[in-house]
This record gives structure tokens, C-alpha cells and sequence, in this order.
């Protein structure tokens, strides 16, 4: 495993530790003798190929898979016996679009467990997540339905559900899946503000080279931890042949680390261009 | 959930076959019999391996064969059922109109408090568990409303007819509110005036009481979905002779 750089923020205390970790479903192991410490304050980018359990991991630190071995621990409390204090915004491709329901109604979903002796939302669920909303600029679009919005403000709706209850800690599973460039540009840079006012952050992308690149720490993942480090540091061809067992060549431009995914041309009419970038 | 109905009233009729078999009250046996289905449907879905379409499928089918397979094991029953198969609105006793009341305020008062488990539950279900929302025992708690409910309703429409009940007057406050609050209400409506529509139907048109419900739904249906189906084409036809006001808010994300 590569060693990491140390970490760049003004905390130093852990907010997630998952120590020696085998889970999974149904009897069945995902992830195999997996340990990470995320800090308060860190981006955490989770990255590998599909199946190869990011989503699991997101999950073990809600508590939300069968742990097998090991534990995970949130703000020193192992998500065996509590329930966390996260945020967490699924992916939008699992949504239900045609359901009845409001931006105002999914943002409250929220503070459903809140307030539990009230069986409606009170007044202070509602200004919690009209405070919210405005903070996210979706304010004007409370009364619309969610398959009315655009990609960009249907992302910004999940996250202010993840964020109405202000947790220290907001997971995305692919937040930034099947959205344009400019809306994922949109969204990164939500994250980043969000992560600047002292949200710890960990999500998973498929993206390398328009997401991964761009955050300041990444965990490679391959039914287990294959690296952590800053992208420079991880993205080697070695590391990354190992979390996808393929091959994927990597080149440096201005001091950027670049991904070359999928080196090839495609197609009988594509000329016979080696499109391999100069190995590092 | 709308299919977990259909099925339900059709697993609830095993359960009354056995429940008269067996000499169990019937308002009894046949809730425990559709509660222990619901649970069933749940625990075959959570396998993961099969679809809750599936399951219901199986369950249900299952169970209403039962009842069936009883009926002609026993033929001396078969006339006690033609109600519960086909429904009479009609004929129902002041005990019947009783049970209905009182499952009708339960499942009011159920909606009521478990609303905001009920939204989140109904929407994502997977993610509400994350949320700290008992997922699980939302969904029970909903399956032995909707059993109670369809028990007391055997009477009144039938087997045959329940599930269009249950199904069509949410699907057309559906067709016309994009808001869960709002359908929680229009549904009400809708099923109220398909019930009182339905009936002054079959007095003037002369047929039986629940098919002449249900079709009233169904006709109400077509009208919505024909108002909805107009609504928007004719939005469509503005935007393109460029009248039409977008209905997506301008923002700077997305052109």
C-alpha cells in the first residue's frame, strides 16, 4: 500500500475510523480486511471499478451492511450499536422520479427521524429546510415536483436533504453520474464550499480524470484497499492496474496527473494513431 | 403498492375459506391470514434475488388457490362465498357498516401519525433506513392497514372488484397533483365519489353494485388521464410555436 501524504487540514481528530473491516450482504463479503481513518475536514474521493465496493464502503460507515469482521467507528461510536449522524445522497439513477413529491417534501425527508414525538413536520423542520434550500439556491423551486428540475438542482435537492439536519459528515454515492460538465462542475464546487465550512466529505466517483484528479485525497478500492494518497501520489500505472485490472496508462501535464482510460482508437474507420501517452 | 393490493385481496380471500373452514370469526382469521401474506411478500422481496412483483405473484396466487382448491374440497361452501368473490354492496348488515367505520378511523389516524414515516418509506424505502426511519416496521404496520381494510371491504365489493378500488382513485388524484399531501386527500375524494357515483350507476343502469363502482372508477380514470393526456399537448403545441412558458425554472445550470 502506497503511504499516504499526511493530511493537509487543521484537525487532526478522526471522524470515521473503519478498522480491519470484512463486509458485505447476505452472508457474502464485498470488501475483505479493509482499514481507513477519515479526518474531520477531509474530501475523500472513493475510486474503482463497478462492483468492486465503493458503495459498500459508504454504507459500512452508516452502519448499513453486515459487518463480518472488524468494526467501524463515527465519531468514536461503533455503528453496531449507533445509528450515525451522517448526510448521505444516494445515486439519482435509484430514484423514483414519478413519485408524488415536492423539492420542499424530499428535503424534509431529512428531519423524518428528528423529531419523532411529532407526526408531521413542524414549523422548525420547515425552517430548517427553507434555510437550506436558500442556502442552496433551490429556494424558488420548493413547490415544484423533482422531475421538473434540472440535473444540477435535482442534486443540490438530495443534498439538502443530507444536509437539513447539519451533519459533520455527508457521503455521495456518485454525485456527479450522468451529469453534464457543466453541472458536474456545479456540483464539485458545492462540495467544496460545503467542505470549507467544515463538512467532512467522502464520496464515490467513477470519474478519474474530472473528479478524482481534482480532490485532495482518494482511496483506491478493489474488494479492498489497494492505495491512499494525494492523486499524484496514487495514480501510477501500477495502482491503478491493480484497482482495475487494466491496463491504463498515466501522463503529467502542468502538473496535473492525467489518465489515459481507455488508450485506443475505436471503429474500422479510425486511423491507426497510437494515442499512448509517454509512461511515466 | 398498487399490485400489493390487487394481490392482498386476493390472498385475503384464502384466508376467509380457511377461517370459515375452520370456524375462526371471519373479520378475524381473514386479517391474520392477509397480514401474515403481507409479511410474507416482504420477507420473500428482501431476499434480494426476487422482485417484489414476484413475490406478491406467488404469495397471493398461492393463497387464493387455497382458498379455492377449499372451496371444492367442500362444495357444501361454495355459495357462502359469492359475496366475498363478487361483492354486494347492498346486502351489507350494520355490523359490516360498523367494521367498516372503525377500520376506516383506524386507518385515518394511522396515516395521520405515521405520515411522515409513510412519505420517506413509500419514496426510498432503502435510503429511509439510513435516515433512522424503521423502514420495516413501517411497511408491517401498512400491510395490516391495508389487510384490515380489505377484509371489511370483501363484503361490500368483492374480491374480484376491491383491488380497482383500491388502486384507481389514487392513481387518478395522481394524474392530477404532483404533490403527496395533495393525493393523500384527492384519493379520498375521488374514492368517495366513485363510491356514491357507482351506486346511483347501477340503480339507474340496473347491474351489480360493485362492478358498476368500479367501472364508475375506471370511466373517471379515462377522464383524467384524457384531461392530462389534452393538458399537455396542449403545452406541448405552445412551446412549439414558442408561446410556451418553460415550466423549468431558468437558473444558471442548465439551458
Amino acid at each position: 500500500m502506497l503511504h499516504p501524504i499526511p493530511h493537509q487540514y487543521e484537525h487532526e481528530e478522526p471522524i470515521v475510523e473503519i478498522k480491519d473491516v470484512t463486509c458485505g450482504y447476505d452472508g457474502s463479503p464485498v470488501l475483505r480486511d479493509v482499514s481507513l481513518v477519515v479526518k474531520r475536514g477531509d474530501f475523500v474521493g472513493l475510486l474503482g471499478p463497478s462492483g468492486s465496493g465503493k458503495t459498500t464502503l459508504l454504507r459500512s460507515i452508516m452502519g448499513a451492511v453486515s459487518l463480518y469482521e472488524g468494526d467501524v467507528l463515527v465519531d468514536g461510536r461503533s455503528v453496531r450499536t449507533n445509528r450515525p449522524r451522517v448526510g448521505y445522497v444516494p445515486q439519482l439513477e435509484t430514484i423514483d422520479w414519478n413519485f408524488p413529491v415536492t423539492v420542499e417534501q424530499v428535503v424534509m425527508m431529512g428531519r423524518t427521524s428528528e423529531s419523532v414525538l411529532f407526526p408531521w413536520f413542524s414549523g422548525r423542520d420547515r425552517g430548517m429546510a427553507r434555510q437550506i434550500m436558500e442556502r442552496l439556491s433551490i429556494a424558488d423551486l420548493a413547490g415544484r415536483h423533482i422531475r421538473e428540475l434540472s440535473g444540477g438542482q435535482q442534486q443540490r435537492a438530495f443534498l439538502a436533504r443530507a444536509l437539513v439536519s447539519s451533519p459533520r459528515l455527508l457521503l455521495l454515492d456518485e454525485p456527479t453520474m450522468g451529469v453534464d460538465i457543466k453541472t458536474r462542475d456545479e456540483v464539485m464546487h458545492l462540495l467544496d464550499e460545503l467542505n470549507h465550512q467544515d463538512v467532512t466529505i467522502v464520496m464515490t466517483t467513477h470519474e478519474i480524470n474530472s473528479v478524482a484528479a481534482h480532490l485532495p485525497w482518494v482511496v483506491c478500492i478493489n474488494h479492498g484497499i489497494v492505495a491512499e494518497g494525494a492523486p499524484n501520489d496514487v495514480f501510477t500505472p501500477q495502482i491503478l492496474r491493480r484497482t482495475y485490472d487494466a491496463e491504463i496508462h498515466v501522463t503529467r501535464y502542468r502538473g496535473m496527473t492525467l489518465v489515459a482510460e481507455s488508450p485506443h482508437v475505436f471503429g474500422r474507420n479510425g486511423r491507426k494513431t497510437d494515442m499512448t501517452p509517454e509512461r511515466e | 403498492m398498487a399490485y400489493i393490493g390487487h394481490g392482498l385481496s386476493h390472498a385475503i380471500f384464502g384466508g376467509a375459506v380457511v377461517s370459515y373452514v375452520m370456524s375462526i370469526n371471519f373479520l378475524i382469521g381473514a386479517s391474520v391470514w392477509g397480514f401474515l401474506s403481507a409479511l410474507l411478500i416482504n420477507l420473500t422481496t428482501r431476499q434480494r434475488r426476487i422482485g417484489a412483483d414476484a413475490a406478491i405473484g406467488i404469495v397471493t396466487t398461492a393463497s387464493f388457490a387455497m382458498g379455492v382448491a377449499l372451496i371444492s374440497r367442500f362444495k357444501t361452501f361454495t355459495r357462502s362465498f359469492d359475496a366475498a368473490l363478487f361483492g354486494n354492496v347492498l346486502g351489507i348488515s350494520d355490523g359490516d357498516l360498523a367494521a367498516v367505520t372503525v377500520v376506516a378511523l383506524t386507518a385515518a389516524v394511522a396515516v395521520f401519525l405515521g405520515y411522515k414515516y409513510l412519505l420517506f418509506t413509500a419514496f426510498e424505502p432503502e435510503i429511509a433506513r439510513f435516515y433512522g426511519v424503521p423502514s420495516g416496521w413501517v411497511d408491517a404496520g401498512l400491510a395490516l392497514v391495508l389487510a384490515a381494510v380489505i377484509v371489511v371491504s370483501l363484503q361490500v365489493l368483492g374480491v374480484t372488484m376491491i383491488a380497482a378500488a383500491l388502486v384507481i382513485p389514487p392513481v387518478v388524484a395522481r394524474l392530477l397533483t404532483n404533490d403527496f399531501n395533495m393525493m393523500l386527500v384527492g384519493s379520498i375524494i375521488v374514492g368517495a365519489v366513485c363510491g356514491l357515483g357507482g351506486l346511483y350507476a347501477s340503480f339507474y343502469v340496473d347491474v351489480s353494485s360493485g362492478p358498476a363502482v368500479v367501472l364508475f372508477s375506471a370511466a373517471l380514470f379515462v377522464l383524467a388521464l384524457g384531461y392530462t393526456s389534452i393538458r399537455r399537448r396542449l403545452a406541448t403545441g405552445r412551446g412549439r410555436f414558442g408561446r410556451r412558458r418553460s415550466t423549468a425554472v431558468p437558473d444558471d445550470t442548465d439551458t
